[in-house]
């Protein structure tokens, strides 16, 4: 029972008021970090536009690009053989490689190249492991370009995998064996069917990871690496000057439409799906004795991206309790983490619905201008958007300022294109034929989606609440200005003790931070198999 | 449907709460905005409501981007004092109008080379500029005379520098001031042609030295200590300070100020006035082993005291001519 849908069906069922007006709402608080770097911008006189026309704007850029299109193009790589050998194979363990092969998407990438450098640094662990074996007394630097593509690439790709694992699962398996009968082989049938298929979730996930390399900050500081991030930082950290910094900002919203639109190709590719209740499990290849090297790469990259953070901070936690440093775990910081990323995750789901309707649902300028505006935040450092919300929140609602909802308001606008992302893969994979089979029945179009299509997407919508609670867990910038006064979360005490040297008191806290990240991590493969498997 | 209906009142009710809640707790309390970490500064914040009943609630966060956000809240500033990690960010405070002057009475506490010339933020510790050497590879006959000699080739490749960090930035400024513009950038690009590893922060420094991935690093005399206190005394790094008045001997200050939007001006004063009182002062000294500036209050017996290092005749107050600094810098290919 094979259904295909063209984009255009999907448009018939429009988009009314109850998706258009929440969606230009959402848009026009993604407005507002622009605004104000506007604002800034316009202050910064001539020499901070000589300053954006200097050699050294071009240098950044350059790396910048090329850290991006490395990264990206490096996630893909591990996370296509990954999500096939997990989702399509009898891979021994498959659930367990499920669940294992998710868990760097948790590790902070502050944490994680701090982790990269005790492990790869000149004389780190590798380099102490070696020596006694082979003589090696310093191994080539790791720093700058090296160091920031291992880490982004390592503590990233679950962004694609997660996607491509979600499409692998919701492709009907029937065309892959019409393909075959037809007499194409295994090759032909991968380029001709599988991967055109696979397009628009390979898309979703490494624009999330191009998108996040250009606003990372943690990575690229550890690893000295000259990106906008650290220029923009600089900016604010030498020389208190918000308008070059807003200029610098400007060139990565730019950065940001180019990326947008080279991934807005991928979407247009012609989606495919298949009848919920019509769909089986495809059969698993046999890996024979092929699951030997496939268990090799699962383990190496599960063994760098998990047990290695695991190991340097659990290191840190045994060197200071043998030196007499008391442990200390208070649990105030980890509820208040699990509070904010719960209200984040929530009002990120409610907020992107709408969005991703809009998105598949219509094709209209305002409608592609308001799916982007939904990324306006995400590329940006997180401190830019956090001063943004600082200038607009102290001086127009000075009563809110500094209280939970200007804070979630802040991790909507940093993280709601997650959100979206996931929902509208999701919305993808239902049929339309069943809203439309509503509104036959005398549904009216309000009532047929949400009594039909917002069941529907619930898998997909917990899966995006999980994606952005594990992503708001780690957020440090927004919760630092923007919390209310004397709230601590996990990340902000990582940070307070590990700035100032206290390793060993930042272990507890990072530790917790990895456990209930990787329980939620859990809870969003657990829905991955409730909701694509139906 | 039923469900998601719950699920948004849930979450509107949680978030007013989350708005009140804070809201009933406020009597008369002062909000601090500092940009030294709670590890060191929330021991002294406690003490300070044991001993006045004053209730505090601290925001922690980087110097300069608490400073970035007093600016950018404008009046509506909840802030009612900003504790700093450098006088640069004071200094960057005190140009744009935002803190007001503090009671002589508090000023005169400290000497006036740890304080603002008009009065308006003071030092509460110091902290001297040194260079952390690896000692298993150099001892201290091996280091020069002058953070000068530096750009001697014998240097290459074995030295790590921080130039984004604020109190290298101070450093370089107090260069400029006695040196000059030219003399700076000499040194600055004799250094940058010895291929000094650049790292993020002094922590990062300290490490990589005790690591033996650099032979020695400019920083603060006082995170040798945390990995002494961490890794115990075999870690295998020392400060060295210079024998002259050396500009590599340099002492800034951590201070504070009173910001001018505040609404609770004799509180935050007392502060202020707290953070220089013997007990605060002895706290500094014992447990973050940074120097006291208050006259009579020792520093750690680790430390060689104040009186021992020849400090060059820098003003402090000038060292918020950053922006200058930061040009010499991007100049130099260095920022």
């Amino acid at each position: 029972m094979l259904d295909v849908v063209l984009p255009a069906r999907q448009r018939r069922l429009g988009a009314g008021a109850q998706v258009w007006i929440p969606s230009v709402l959402v848009a026009a608080a993604m407005l507002l970090p622009i605004a104000y770097l506007i604002v800034r911008a316009a202050g910064a006189g001539d020499e901070g536009w000589s300053l954006l026309l200097s050699p050294r704007t071009g240098r950044i850029l350059f790396n910048t690009l090329l850290l991006a299109a490395a990264v990206t193009a490096t996630t893909i790589a591990l996370a296509l053989p990954l999500a096939w050998l997990t989702v399509r194979t009898d891979l021994p363990a498959s659930r367990l490689w499920s669940v294992l092969t998710a868990l760097p998407l948790v590790v902070p990438s502050y944490v994680g190249g701090f982790v990269v450098v005790t492990a790869f640094g000149p004389t780190g662990m590798l380099q102490q492991a070696l020596e006694p074996l082979v003589g090696i007394t310093r191994l080539p630097a790791v720093y700058g370009f090296p160091g920031s593509w291992l880490t982004l690439s390592l503590f990233t790709y679950p962004y694609v995998l997660l996607s491509i694992r979600a499409g692998l699962r919701g492709i009907d398996p029937a065309l892959e064996e019409a393909s075959r009968s037809l007499g194409h082989g295994t090759a032909e049938t991968i380029r001709r069917i599988s991967m055109p298929m696979l397009r628009p979730w390979i898309g979703a996930g490494a624009l999330l990871v191009a998108l996040y390399v250009l606003s990372d900050f943690g990575a690229v500081s550890m690893m000295q690496f000259e990106s906008f991030t650290t220029a923009i930082y600089t900016q604010y950290q030498a020389s208190f000057n918000r308008s070059y910094a807003a200029v610098l900002s400007l060139v990565l919203v730019a950065l940001t439409v180019i990326v947008l639109s080279v991934e807005g190709r991928s979407q247009r590719a012609r989606y495919y799906r298949i009848g919920a209740a019509a769909a089986r499990r495809p059969r698993l290849v046999r890996l024979g004795r092929w699951r030997w090297p496939a268990l090799l790469f699962c383990g190496t990259v599960v063994a760098l991206g998990v047990l290695l953070p695991a190991g340097v901070v659990l290191y840190w936690l045994v060197v200071g309790l043998r030196h007499g440093q008391p442990l200390i775990l208070t649990l105030r910081p980890a509820l208040n983490s699990v509070y904010a990323s719960a209200l984040s995750a929530g009002a990120a789901v409610l907020a992107g619905m709408p969005i991703a309707m809009l998105a598949i649902r219509h094709r209209g300028t305002l409608a592609t201008l308001i799916t982007r505006l939904a990324y306006a935040g995400y590329a940006l450092p997180g401190i830019v958007v956090a001063l943004s919300l600082v200038f607009f929140a102290a001086r127009t609602v000075p009563w809110l300022y500094q209280t939970m909802p200007v804070l979630v308001f802040a991790y909507l606008v940093l993280f709601l294109p997650q959100a979206v992302g996931t929902l509208r893969s999701a919305l993808q994979q239902i049929s339309p034929s069943q809203e439309e089979s509503a509104r036959v029945l005398g549904r009216t179009s309000r009532q047929a989606l949400l009594t039909v299509t917002v069941p529907l997407v619930r898998p997909g919508a917990v899966a995006a609440a999980a994606l952005v609670f594990l992503t708001t867990m780690k957020e440090l910038p927004a919760t630092l200005l923007l919390s209310p006064t004397g709230f601590e979360t996990l990340a902000t005490r990582i940070w307070s003790a590990a700035t100032e040297g206290f390793f060993t008191r930042a272990a507890p806290p990072a530790l917790l931070l990895l456990l209930i990240s990787s329980l939620s991590m859990a809870l969003l493969l657990s829905q991955e198999r409730r909701g694509f498997d139906v | 449907m039923k469900r998601s209906v719950t699920l948004a009142s849930i979450l509107i009710a949680v978030l007013v709460a989350g708005i009140l809640a804070p809201a009933s707790a406020q009597g008369v309390s002062l909000t601090v905005y500092s940009g030294r970490t709670r590890e060191l500064v929330a021991p002294i914040l406690e003490q300070f409501t044991k001993a006045t009943g004053i209730a505090v609630r601290a925001r922690y966060g980087e110097t300069a981007e608490l400073a970035a956000t007093i600016m950018e809240e404008g009046a509506n500033s909840p802030a009612d004092v900003y504790v700093a990690q450098d006088a640069g960010a004071l200094g960057a405070l005190a140009f744009g109008g935002h803190l007001r002057r503090l009671p002589d009475a508090i000023l005169q506490r400290v000497e006036p080379r740890f304080r603002s010339g008009d009065g308006l933020w003071v030092g509460i510790s110091g902290r001297a500029r040194v260079v952390v050497y690896n000692t298993r590879n150099l001892t201290t006959r091996d280091l020069p005379a002058s953070i000068a000699d530096f750009t001697t080739p014998r240097w290459r490749g074995r030295i790590g520098w921080a130039p984004t960090n604020g109190s290298f930035q101070a450093q370089v400024t107090a260069m400029r001031l006695l040196w000059g513009n030219e003399r700076t950038r000499r040194w600055l690009l004799g250094i940058k042609a010895n291929a000094p590893r650049v790292y993020r922060n002094n922590t990062a420094i300290v490490a990589a030295v005790g690591a033996g991935e650099i032979d020695v690093g400019f920083v603060n005399h006082y995170y040798l200590f945390q990995f002494l206190r961490e890794r115990g005394t075999s870690f295998p790094a020392r400060n060295y300070f210079f024998p002259g008045p050396d500009v590599g001997n340099l002492i800034n200050v951590a201070g504070a100020g009173v910001v001018t939007t505040s609404r609770n001006i004799a509180a935050a004063t007392r502060l202020v006035e707290f953070l220089l009182s013997a007990d605060a002062q002895r706290y500094f000294a014992n447990e973050t082993f940074e120097y006291p500036l208050v006259v009579g209050v020792a520093a750690h017996p680790l430390l060689p005291p104040l009186g021992q290092i020849r400090t060059p005749a820098v003003d402090l107050n000038h060292l918020q001519a950053l922006e200058e600094t930061l040009r010499v810098l991007r100049e130099a290919g260095i920022l």
